[in-house]
């Protein structure tokens, strides 16, 4: 009777104890979690909360936290003035034209380093990395010479055009892209492209109806990636692009935001809120499809 | 379809002579299985019939041609991978068109193949499904479906069952079979596994290091192996090698296994081996199916020893025992009602009209 008892006994408490386990780990990961979203959260709350104050409800002595007198006249200025369109307008085209540029740079490239063995493939793919290390800061004087060389040479205007931006960003986003793509690529099994070189596809046709549609994911990753990189660019407008209308969206709301020693705050934090904005609706539709496991199915497991 | 041969093929990476001249014949609408060891060569002899490795040296040619240098869309080839390689983005049917579209068939035509194919294979329903959402089972069919639309010169299969559990291989392999019957395509097939390869095969060829150890048919293998590697990897369990040498006692050739035990050879086995010299030292080749207990009337060239036995492993329909001589472990195969246990001494009678003597050195069947 007693050993049944134990034998009853033993499996429940083991049990108890396992649940209270995750209970504990359930505890602290939705305190970590609070911990870091207050964190992170509040600097674009309080930019949302001085975007709708006044400029007297700024520089006013009352509660910071609290908008007394809610108005949108910062969200009506920025936006119908021309001046905040136009920066607009120029980091979008840029940022989607350096989006495609990279992508047609990249996915040739990741492709040829990850498939095609050639003498030299793993220390160029390596190579290509190494570049990606190189800050933009050691790069801008460099590249501002060459620029200013080749202006010089060929009487194209470069240097404070907006379009310069979509030369230089690529040296920032192609590197990091390709070897994403090059990991995406490598992961795929070699059995799929032998399949699709023995059903009579080309190179070419591998790549675009075999590989691409495979690796999407690692595609949206890079694609995300690049746009935030060119989108966010500070360093690179601000040495390239000096006048108002050829400035992008970061340097055009600190450049003409801040008159002097007076910062249009209430403005500031509007300009930065609907810039920050098409990254945000980028990430909320591409998310749904960055699902890993698209090569579920492919092969065995 | 069409004839395929190698002639003197070999492939070298850097130094290593993976394969080592290899020349073989394959008929049209045969059904060929390389069997071997891992690393025996056969994947990479498939390969280059497939035209996915380069040939180092020799010649392949299919139909007649030579096809050294013809890349393998140009083949006229379809091939069967190991972990099925299906397109996961695409479903079974658009699988399994892929390289009909590729070549721009008409759209009726290809429907009306597929159509054929899934039927054939029984995939009729999985038709819109992507390869994720079906079993191994039907994603090895899928694979072979995907060969069979293209209506190619010769399938190439690469351990297409290797991935699959052990009840599921036996069916498929019953399935591979009806199809080759039905398609009468001429057939490669790369396995390890010897129970395969002797029942799909019309002819078997069993590679080792690179070379051709031995062709022939699943039964000439089995009963006429030409070297020990052959002898020793078709059949399961495998055959016994007992080391022995032959003596004249008599005026009879009897063959010595141990101290004790010394048999004479039936005649038709004594003319065989009596130009030997008496001093090679010898391997007694004997399958388990011939130890078997010993009867009351025994057949001639059938002869009896007494043993002790170690294991005994009973499987229903037999009972396998083993035991040693001097230190040579060896297995038989008795009738499950023979009153076989571990440890008990037991009278085996040995049929030496079934044995195979073999060089120890080299290796050949004598």
């Amino acid at each position: 009777m007693s050993t049944l008892a134990i034998d009853k006994a033993g499996p429940t408490r083991k049990l108890g104890s396992m649940s209270r386990d995750r209970t504990w780990a359930l505890r602290w990961s939705y305190f970590f979690l609070v911990l870091f979203a207050i964190f992170f959260l509040t600097p674009p709350v309080y930019m949302l909360i001085t975007s709708l104050k006044s400029s007297a409800e700024i520089s006013a002595a009352t509660n910071p936290w609290w908008v007394f007198h809610p108005t949108l006249s910062n969200y009506v200025e920025l936006l119908t003035s021309n001046q905040f369109l136009r920066f607009f307008w120029n980091s979008s085209i840029i940022s989607i034209v350096v989006v495609i540029v990279t992508m047609l740079i990249s996915i040739p490239a990741a492709f040829a380093l990850a498939r095609m063995k050639f003498w030299g493939s793993a220390t160029l793919a390596t190579g290509v990395f190494l570049t990606y290390l190189i800050p933009d800061s050691l790069l801008f004087i460099p590249l501002f010479k060459m620029l200013a060389v080749i202006q010089e040479f060929t009487g194209i205007t470069l240097l404070n055009r907006w379009y310069v931006l979509v030369f230089i960003y690529p040296t920032l986003t192609v590197p990091f892209c390709t070897w994403i793509m090059i990991g995406y690529f490598a992961s795929i099994p070699k059995e799929l492209d032998e399949a699709a070189i023995i059903d009579g596809a080309s190179w070419l046709q591998t790549l675009l109806r075999i590989f691409i549609p495979v690796a999407l994911p690692g595609l949206i990753a890079a694609t995300i990636f690049a746009f935030t990189v060119s989108w966010a660019q500070f360093l690179y407008p601000l040495v390239f692009t000096t006048s108002v209308d050829q400035l992008v969206l970061p340097v055009g709301i600190t450049t003409t935001l801040i008159k002097g020693d007076v910062f249009n705050w209430g403005q500031i934090m509007t300009g930065a809120l609907l810039g920050a904005a098409p990254p945000l609706v980028i990430y909320a539709f591409l998310m749904d499809y960055y699902i890993a496991g698209l090569t579920a199915g492919a092969t065995k497991g | 379809m069409a004839d395929v041969s190698l002639r003197k093929v070999i492939k070298r990476y850097d130094d290593v002579e993976a394969v080592r001249g290899i020349d073989l014949d394959i008929a049209d609408h045969e059904f060929i299985v390389l069997v071997g060891p891992s690393g025996c060569g056969k994947s990479t002899t498939l390969r280059m019939i497939a035209g996915l490795e380069d040939i180092s040296d020799g010649d392949i040619t299919i139909g007649g041609d030579v096809v050294n240098d013809v890349p393998p869309k140009d083949r006229d080839i379809a091939m069967v991978f190991q972990n099925y390689a299906l397109y996961p983005h695409m479903t079974v049917a658009e699988n399994m068109s892929f390289g009909l579209r590729l070549k721009h068939y008409p759209k009726a035509e290809i429907k009306a193949r597929v159509t054929e194919a899934a039927r054939l294979l029984d995939i009729t329903d999985l038709i819109d499904r992507k390869p994720k959402q079906l079993s191994g089972g039907q994603r090895q069919r899928v694979a072979m479906g995907r060969a069979i639309v293209r209506n190619p010169k010769v399938f190439l299969f690469d351990e297409p069952l290797s991935n699959l559990d052990a009840k599921l291989r036996v069916q498929m392999r019953i399935e591979i079979k009806k199809v080759h019957q039905k398609v009468r395509t001429t057939t490669v097939y790369v396995t390890h596994d010897q129970v395969e390869a002797m029942t799909l095969a019309d002819r078997v060829v069993v590679m080792n290091k690179g070379r051709i150890e031995q062709i022939g048919t699943p039964n000439e293998l089995y009963h006429k192996p030409a070297t020990r590697f052959v002898a020793g990897f078709i059949g399961s369990p495998a055959m016994n090698f007992i080391p022995c040498r032959l003596e004249d006692a008599g005026g009879t050739l009897q063959i010595r296994l141990t101290d004790r035990i010394a048999f004479a050879l039936p005649p038709a086995r004594a003319a065989r081996y009596n130009g030997l010299p008496r001093t090679d030292r010898l391997l007694l080749g004997i399958r388990p199916e011939h130890l078997t207990e010993a009867h009351a009337h025994l057949g001639p060239g059938v002869e009896t020893f007494d043993t002790v036995l170690d294991v005994t492993e009973p499987m229903g329909m037999e009972t396998l025992v083993y035991f040693g001589l001097e230190d040579t472990p060896v297995c038989g195969r008795v009738d499950p009602n023979a009153g076989a246990r571990d440890g008990a001494p037991m009278r085996l009678a040995m049929d030496l009209n079934n044995m195979h003597l073999l060089n120890e050195e080299t290796g050949v069947v004598l």
